[in-house]
């Protein structure tokens, strides 16, 4: 994408900012690729189990470009969900960029609609987390930022999941133990997103409900009724009271989840 | 342990293709509606509160049935290993933050429990 187009201003511009504000973006980014290497490598090895071809792993990434939903994806195919229940939760998992979207909004609201519409397929967790903090850090829109914060996922994590579905094509993955890698994986990204007491309750919440729900009905209701239920019950949990008006700013939680999730 | 996979397909297999748009389909809107059509976003608080939850709890849901139910068409509560590496994943997580490692631990401890007949 070009920079031709007036950058949006928003806040206080102060160009001199730019190029230390890229260049720290640039040490975060490398920080994101070098995780979202190996997180690949075990997506690659859960669509193996899941009887995805290559084609089909790397098309994935490059159409989904949302970690989370697709690690759900490759288990539920496995399992022979039916393909509403994937949309399902896919639509569930995914939500939250209504958030990020929101947040990053003011800042491109001066770009065409094309290019708007364009990088709204790369906001992923990371590249919403990279960006927003350097448009703050600068005060308006770099689309030079964004695009680096967006390359940053989506090639460590095509290349890893390419490369992990190859390497576990080589090796006995139940002997190995790996195919506890997609429940662990699951579990340390719910956590990853979780951020206050009332995510805690969700996560709980959505355990409590999915497991008997599952035993009785089949473990597609049971995953669907816990994700539907779960932030019902996190809802019903009280707010923590807000911090003193002194104290010192902090990062909106959306964000502090973001940048601990994935693409 | 080089026991190649019968599932690896090099082939162009391309049915779950239909899948990764259809799932695009359900992450766009959300993506882009707010960026497209700036006030849409301006949703009833509980809703935003909602969709913030609903996240953490997919995934969480999604490793519970995973790691505690059996696959069969009747599940059955899983006991055995599985579970435990699972927690210890997310211990690994709730302490360095990191997936990774985390995942790493889950399936070593898993592996030299099968390699000790425990598994």
């Amino acid at each position: 994408m070009s920079d031709a187009k007036p950058e949006t201003a928003v806040g206080t511009a102060a160009h001199d900012l730019l190029p230390e504000s890229r260049k720290r973006l640039m040490r975060d980014a490398l920080a994101i690729a070098a995780y979202a290497l190996p997180v690949g490598l075990v997506y690659g090895l859960l669509t193996l189990q899941a009887h995805f071809s290559l084609v089909e792993v790397v098309v994935s990434c490059v159409v989904v470009l949302a970690g989370g939903a697709q690690f759900a994806a490759a288990g539920l195919v496995k399992d022979r969900a039916p393909w509403a229940a994937i949309a399902g939760v896919t639509l569930l998992v995914n939500a939250r960029h209504l958030l990020y979207s929101a947040a990053i909004a003011p800042y491109t609201a001066e770009r065409s609609w094309r290019e708007r519409a364009v990088m709204a397929h790369f906001l992923t967790d990371e590249t919403f987390a990279l960006s927003l903090a350097h448009f703050r850090r600068i005060g308006r829109f770099d689309a030079r930022g964004y695009w680096l914060g967006a390359l940053v996922i989506l090639i460590p994590w095509t290349l890893g999941s390419a490369i992990g579905y190859l390497a576990a094509g080589a090796v006995d993955t139940t002997r190995l133990g790996l195919d506890v890698a997609f429940p662990a994986a699951m579990a340390g990204l719910s956590l990853g997103m979780v951020s206050g007491r009332r995510d805690v309750a969700a996560a709980a919440g959505a355990v409590l409900v999915s497991v008997p729900v599952g035993l009785t009905a089949g473990a597609s209701i049971g995953l669907v009724a816990g994700a539907v239920i779960g932030p019902l019950i996190g809802l019903a949990m009280p707010e923590r009271r807000s911090p003193p008006a002194d104290a010192p700013e902090s990062k909106d939680a959306t964000e502090r989840a973001a940048e601990e999730g994935l693409p | 342990m080089i026991a190649a996979d019968p599932s690896l397909n090099l082939g162009l297999s391309l049915g779950l293709i239909p899948l990764a748009f259809l799932m695009w389909l359900c992450t766009y809107p959300s993506r882009a509606l707010p960026m497209l059509a700036p006030g849409i976003e301006r949703l009833p608080q509980w809703a935003v509160a909602y969709l913030r939850l609903a996240g953490p709890a997919s995934l969480a849901a999604l490793a519970a049935v995973n790691c505690l139910l059996t696959s069969d068409s009747t599940p059955r509560l899983l006991i055995g290993i599985e579970p435990v590496a699972v927690g210890l994943c997310v211990l690994v997580v709730a302490r360095t933050r990191l997936l990774f490692p985390a995942v790493l631990a889950a399936v070593v401890l898993v592996a030299v429990a099968r390699a000790f007949g425990a598994g």
